[in-house]
């Protein structure tokens, strides 16, 4: 079945690495759904976060194809459930419509929403978290005059990841670690060897 | 005490030296033992061309007659000599036409760094003349790219581009220099070659268990089976191989870019995978028990349909790619590594056996082959000549110690599968790619890669004429490149399957070529057309004879086809033979 994947890729910073990335997306025509590139918690690392729609299987192998480049450090890939994550929206509304309507205050209080920018004639508001909260406001906002809409692409933390400074280390080591070739099938010889 | 630190000082102003950053490349060239560069000059390189203008003895510069002939010929000295091939071209056109050569490269893994000139860089992205975005044109196409800007880069990102393009699964690199990178003046101070990059393994770890599992798996097997490709080539593990199937009586099959890595008359060695390839090793796919692959990529000419490839069969992969295990077919033991590692750790695990009965399955389906479509090949009773039969007779005049270089198509795949081979490196083709006027180039290249070697092109009349400029190339470095052309005057293998699949209308196949013989000539280059029998072995000693390139024409039969066949889209066990 296909599902949301959240793949997350740790690179070198380097002119080029993204469109690198990017058609081994295309090459298979799937579409990304949503792409963030930001620095990452190790210095000089960048972090893409991508999310897809696809077969774990199809997952896997992007993932391999990914880490094969040659400025990738590693490559990661978690369903929802193994991640934490959010985005970022930004809601601009008519301020008369606000300042009249009491309803819409209480709208933009229970979708935990901020203002982040008051003028005389229009409001900025934000708010964050998973897409479908972000999409119930906007179907609630609609009806009073939604101006314009942005949403950021999706941020995301790996439940069980320790971060990746020690790796960052090994990786610079001559000769990597075991634990950097990782291989799903170690110590899960049960599931994938029978003699 | 003055005079010390005046000679230090001097000392110090002679290891910093300033050099233009088309010296700082050539430099590297020949830090890393680059002797032969094939190339074609234009604005956007000049200043490049204008530096190796003082380097006549140490860089021998080939200049071909097309960009697409310069690639091919660099593929051509790689996979001979087992080297980099280096190319040379300018920017807009002179890279756009590398493209299809690294493409080739990239899927068949062939070590290369090609250098593209590039317009200045407050040129850059404002359509100048010549301009194009190599760059992102070529991302899809090569291991690594790079764009230079500052000449200061150049030593470091050129050893780098070496050490990507040779190391782990090798394949093309491009590094794109700006034009005012390439005059720039810079503070050389020699060059280092790389040995490590952070984010980059060339060879994954070596994992015990794995070694010990697949050992097991073939110490029980009964009808272990191995496929090898051009892994074991790339690996320069051909020794470590023989070894290991040695060890444990394992016939082998080879993939199209395997071949040679085992000798022809090897006793393990079972012939050839896929599409057209031997009888008993495709239908015997669907019968061994374990499947060891060897640096060989389950190619979709190779397994035929995948939902029934050797379904029955534990999977042994060994590859240096982790990016091939279960890409295609499951593996059941993933042997990620350089095979010339792996085999001899695997080779000291399993127990000396033989599989008498099962080699002899290979034969008895080797019988009937033989007898329904090779001896017919071979020893044909029609006046017209098959492509196999000048094979045959080519084989009894090298003795299986010559390179033979081929084209795409059904001379191809007839050469590869009747073609003798003692000695690894000796066969070169495009395989994964399929690229049709890859062969005249990559012969050039070939010779020049391994000059004391015999070097034989095999090229059909279609693809002869794809890169036929490169006669004039031949013309003027006289590399003895010995060129058959096995003209059936149609476009042969797609003849073939409008026959089989679209009821004989042949779209466009029929395809008209000039007198090739006079064209050599018109280059310089002797050659003799035949179209009989009786003039086959001496026109083909006559040809081996010959002091120089030689192009022969031999006419072969028109509407011959290329059997077995797996077609496309059944199961290798479906492979028909006639």
């Amino acid at each position: 079945m296909k599902q949301e994947f959240t793949i997350t890729v740790y690179t070198e910073n380097q002119v080029g690495l993204l469109n690198r990335i990017a058609i081994i997306f295309s090459r298979r025509k799937i579409n990304i759904e949503s792409l963030n590139v930001s620095p990452s918690e190790a210095e000089g690392i960048h972090r893409f976060t991508i999310i897809i729609n696809e077969y774990e299987e199809v997952v896997r192998k992007l993932c391999r194809q990914i880490e094969k480049q040659v400025e990738v450090l590693k490559a990661y890939f978690n369903t929802n459930d193994e991640i934490v994550w959010q985005e970022l929206a930004l809601y601009k509304v008519p301020t008369d419509i606000i300042a009249e309507k009491v309803k819409v205050e209480r709208l933009l209080r229970e979708y935990g929403a901020r203002a982040v920018a008051i003028r005389k004639d229009y409001t900025v508001f934000e708010t964050t978290g998973h897409r479908e909260e972000i999409e119930k406001l906007i179907k609630a906002l609609e009806p009073y005059g939604l101006i314009e809409f942005v949403r950021s692409a999706r941020v995301a933390i790996i439940k069980t990841s320790s971060g990746f400074h020690e790796k960052l280390k090994e990786f610079d080591e001559e000769q990597p670690g075991e634990d950097l070739m990782e291989n799903e099938f170690l110590n899960q010889q049960d599931k994938v060897f029978s003699m | 005490m003055e005079t010390l630190e005046l000679t230090k000082q001097k000392e110090a102003e002679k290891t910093i030296q300033s050099i233009s950053g088309s010296k700082a490349l050539l430099e590297a060239c020949i830090a890393e033992d680059v002797q032969t560069i094939f190339g074609y000059p234009g604005g956007a390189i000049m200043p490049i061309y204008d530096a190796l203008y003082d380097y006549p003895d140490k860089l021998k510069h080939i200049l071909v007659r097309h960009e697409q002939g310069a690639i091919h010929a660099a593929q051509g000295f790689a996979r001979s000599s087992g080297k980099v091939g280096v190319v040379f071209a300018t920017s807009g056109p002179g890279a756009t036409n590398l493209v299809t050569g690294l493409a080739d490269a990239m899927i068949d893994s062939t070590p290369l760094v090609c250098i593209t000139g590039q317009v200045f860089a407050h040129l850059l992205g404002t359509d100048a003349f010549q301009e194009t975005d190599v760059i992102n044109i070529t991302t899809p196409v090569t291991k690594w790219n790079y764009q230079v800007t500052d000449a200061n880069e150049i030593p470091h990102v050129l050893a780098k581009a070496f050490y990507i393009a040779k190391t782990g699964r090798p394949g093309p690199v491009l590094i794109d220099i700006t034009k005012n990178a390439q005059i720039q003046k810079i503070d050389y101070t020699g060059y280092t070659k790389c040995e490590h990059i952070r984010s980059y393994r060339p060879k994954p770890i070596i994992r015990k268990e794995y070694i010990q599992q697949a050992a097991e798996l073939i110490n029980k097997a009964e009808k272990p089976f191995v496929l090898f490709g051009q892994g074991v080539i790339l690996g320069k593990a051909e020794k470590e191989f023989k070894a290991f199937i040695e060890k444990a009586g394992i016939p082998s099959a080879w993939t199209l870019l395997g071949l040679s890595a085992l000798p022809t008359e090897h006793p393990l060695n079972v012939g050839m995978l896929g599409m057209h390839g031997n009888y008993g090793p495709n239908v015997l796919t669907n019968e061994c028990d374990v499947l060891i692959a060897v640096g060989m990529r389950f190619d979709d000419r190779v397994t035929g349909r995948l939902d029934k490839y050797a379904k029955q069969a534990k999977i042994i992969h060994l590859d240096i790619d982790p990016a091939e295990i279960d890409k295609n077919v499951k593996t059941t033991v993933p042997v990620w590594g350089d095979c010339k590692e792996t085999l001899p750790l695997l080779t000291k695990l399993i127990e000396e056996k033989q599989h008498t009965a099962w080699l002899n399955k290979f034969n008895e389906y080797k019988q009937q082959e033989i007898d329904v479509v090779i001896h017919n090949e071979l020893n044909p009773t029609s006046d017209i000549m098959t492509m196999g039969e000048v094979i045959k007779t080519l084989n009894e005049l090298i003795n299986g110690d010559a390179i033979i270089v081929t084209d795409v198509g059904q001379h191809q795949m007839v050469t590869c599968r009747y073609a003798k081979f003692n000695h690894t490196k000796s066969n070169i083709t495009s395989g994964g790619l399929g690229t049709m006027g890859f062969g005249l180039p990559a012969a050039i290249g070939a010779k020049m890669g391994a000059p004391e070697r015999t070097v034989i092109e095999i090229v059909g009349d279609g693809g002869f004429q794809m890169t036929i400029q490169e006669l004039g190339t031949i013309m003027q470095y006289k590399p003895e490149v010995k060129i058959i052309i096995l003209n059936n005057n149609f476009l042969g293998m797609v003849r073939q399957w409008q026959q089989l699949f679209n009821d004989k209308r042949y779209s466009f196949v029929d395809i008209q070529s000039p007198d090739f013989v006079q064209v050599a000539k018109g280059y310089g280059i002797a050659g003799k057309s035949i179209k009989d029998r009786k003039d086959l072995k001496t026109a083909l000693q006559e040809m081996l004879n010959h002091k120089g390139a030689y192009l022969l024409e031999v006419m072969v039969g028109k509407e011959n086809n290329v059997f077995p066949m797996v077609p496309q889209g059944c199961s290798v066990s479906e492979i028909r033979l006639k």
